[in-house]
């Protein structure tokens, strides 16, 4: 009987509606329906009172969760697509994010976005989000990549005082899956080293870690041997491990989903450069995905997202310089 | 609606009360706001100064009849007679004002952007509208919690933020979950500087009340007595499980947006209209001709206000600001989130 990793998110949000009475549910579609993807099936029936339809309003689910959060309640908001957070935006970066500095009153809220694409997703269904809001101060961004991951790190940020942005990607939702739930939890907030190497180091995240594992793969037959890091939460960023395997390797690249105007792997780059300069063999490399919304047509999806292949040939590149 | 009197609409005791302590935080609120004004034009406030002249009744009416460590009172730029009723400490406001680390906001945040959101007192961002959601879900969370009965939770807005989306959602939220949520609409005539006709095509903003599914209530905001009984209704009806509440008041804002703003985009004739009465005065005649109070009590008020203000603005005035070298910068409650 085997996991999947949306089996581990319904699982951590059953656990903590059974565990934390001050645990509730908002979000479209999510109630008797069970939420577009299925992430709350069966829920309201075991907890009606505590998984709740909200209508189609990004901004006020957001600023009713916060409110809830000030009055001891432990909200977790389902986004039906990460994309439309944009609607709700404000609420995110300037409510949420600002709250406890302004006032010193934490706002534990969790806010579920499915994001990254899927073949024929097109430009609203299929976008990351994590760079975005972890340029602003106040928010945690968590982008599990394993199905142990988007179990634990689910329930930590739901425990945790302040309000998380809960990345989960849509294309390992079925497809990835797992024995079991790891028994241990590893702490919110530290890398882990996917696969150790000595010739190059990939630091990513979210479904970008498994690509990043077969272009390993692909180059082990030649004997190289990378390393892959998984940074597990965007914000804040293990930089001790990265650069610990930027140690080992001497060579970096960053790898990510979103777009390639700054953003998470030019925050890598820029933290290697500034402080591991000295431990780099080569210029560090960048690889994201394409500087255009994402298309709809599954063949132009494909060649816009990084592949195992277009990272193979980054790492090669790297490996040459 | 027509102007309300005391004798059709008030009778008992506690309505003389009510109004007393109404009129008493307006007679604070005005005395206070002025010397903030002093202040401003003197350069001794860090940041701006947004005043609520004229609006007195509408936020004072709302903020007397919610009871602090009951219920939510959401204020917004012009509520400082609001925060008073609601009995917000005069120090809040001196200190936010001048920058004394010792306010609840520390310096982080300043003037109206203020509140003690664990006592029921939101502290407001600048963007219009959000904060009707954010009460919603304050007014949920009490629910769950089965602690919900009796309680209201007030929110002040002008007529600007009904232009927003915010709004919107926030409204229809509320009105879906049947929470006792209060809007009170003050429509000032002027967002900033754009008149009413540029904001919204409507006749008046209680029309909409219909479409939400909400009970509408209407009054005018520069009559004392009207907006006591308006609000009393619309509070009640929300305590007892009407659901939300949508009251729009309206009047002349009697001064600019911020201190900086002279309003002179204001025609002359509106300011000559009953609008542009000051419901200071309205409310002054109306309880001296029922003989609620006299003059010499009125006069009584007028100096212990001015007392207050002068002991609360001389505490903030001592205490120092923030200290740059010595802050720490931290954004999360969990320590190790901001690397």
């Amino acid at each position: 009987m085997s996991v999947t990793y949306i089996d581990a998110i319904h699982r951590a949000q059953q656990d903590l509606l059974r565990e934390d009475e001050t645990v509730f549910l908002y979000g479209q579609d999510i109630g008797a329906f069970g939420g577009a993807f299925k992430a709350t099936k069966g829920l309201k029936v075991e907890h009606p009172e505590r998984v709740l339809d909200a209508p189609i309003s990004e901004d006020a689910m957001v600023g009713l969760a916060v409110g809830a959060a000030i009055e001891g309640m432990k909200p977790i908001i389902e986004m039906q697509f990460a994309d439309f957070s944009s609607v709700a935006f404000n609420q995110l970066v300037n409510q949420a994010g600002t709250h406890f500095y302004r006032t010193g009153i934490p706002v534990p809220i969790t806010v579920r976005m499915p994001c990254g694409g899927t073949p024929g997703s097109g430009p609203f269904h299929s976008q990351m989000v994590e760079s975005l809001y972890g340029h602003y101060p106040g928010l945690v961004v968590a982008t599990p990549a394993t199905v142990s991951d988007a179990y634990h790190l689910l329930k930590q940020s739901v425990m945790l005082a302040d309000p998380v942005i809960f990345c989960e990607h849509k294309f390992l939702y079925r497809w990835l899956k797992s024995a079991a739930i790891d028994e241990e939890a590893l702490p919110l907030g530290k890398a882990r080293i996917v696969r150790s190497g000595k010739h190059a180091t990939v630091v990513t995240y979210s479904a970008m870690v498994h690509e990043a594992v077969r272009a390993a793969d692909e180059l082990s037959k030649e004997g190289w041997e990378i390393e892959v890091v998984d940074l597990r939460t965007i914000k804040p960023m293990d930089t001790d491990c990265i650069i610990g395997s930027v140690a080992r390797t001497g060579r970096l690249l960053a790898l990510g989903e979103s777009f390639p105007w700054g953003g998470v792997t030019a925050e890598v780059v820029s933290r290697v450069v500034a402080e591991g300069f000295h431990l780099l063999d080569a210029p560090p490399l960048r690889l994201n995905a394409k500087d255009s919304p994402i298309p709809y047509h599954p063949d132009l999806w494909a060649a816009h997202r990084p592949t195992p292949e277009s990272i193979t040939q980054k790492l090669r590149e790297l490996l040459s310089l | 609606m027509s102007e309300g009197t005391v004798t059709e609409s008030v009778h008992t005791q506690l309505d003389r009360e009510l109004l007393r302590q109404v009129y008493r935080s307006m007679i604070l609120s005005r005395t206070l706001e002025s010397k903030l004004s002093s202040l401003y034009k003197a350069g001794k406030v860090v940041g701006g100064v947004y005043l609520g002249l004229g609006q007195e009744a509408v936020s004072a009416s709302l903020g007397t009849l919610l009871k602090r460590g009951h219920d939510i009172f959401s204020p917004l730029i012009r509520d400082q007679a609001g925060r008073i009723a609601f009995e917000e400490d005069l120090l809040d406001a001196t200190r936010t004002h001048l920058g004394s680390v010792k306010g609840p906001m520390r310096g982080r945040d300043g003037n109206v952007h203020r509140g003690r959101p664990r006592e029921g007192m939101p502290a407001m961002i600048s963007h219009l509208g959000t904060g009707l959601s954010f009460v919603a879900g304050m007014l949920l969370a009490r629910r769950l919690r089965g602690q919900l009965a009796g309680v209201v939770g007030g929110i002040s807005i002008g007529d600007g933020a009904t232009s927003t989306g915010s709004f919107h959602e926030g409204l229809n939220m509320a009105a879906v979950e049947k929470l006792p949520l209060v809007v009170v609409v003050t429509d000032n005539q002027f967002a900033y500087s754009t008149p009413r006709e540029r904001q919204f095509a409507c006749k008046s903003l209680v029309d909409r009340a219909i479409g939400y599914g909400v009970t509408g209530h209407e009054i005018d905001g520069t009559d004392l007595v009207g907006c006591v009984k308006g609000m009393a209704e619309a509070v009640g009806n929300a305590r007892k499980g009407g659901g939300a509440q949508l009251v729009v008041a309206r009047l002349l804002r009697l001064c600019g947006h911020g201190e900086h703003d002279d309003a002179s985009y204001v025609p002359a004739e509106l300011r000559e209209s009953s609008l542009g009465r000051d419901c200071l005065e309205v409310g002054k005649e109306q309880l001296l001709s029922a003989g609620m109070v006299t003059t010499a009590e009125l006069e009584q008020w007028q100096l212990e206000a001015a007392e207050k203000v002068q002991t609360a603005v001389a505490i903030a005035q001592k205490e120092s600001g923030p200290d740059p070298y010595q802050a720490d910068w931290r954004s999360t409650s969990t320590p190790g989130m901001q690397a």
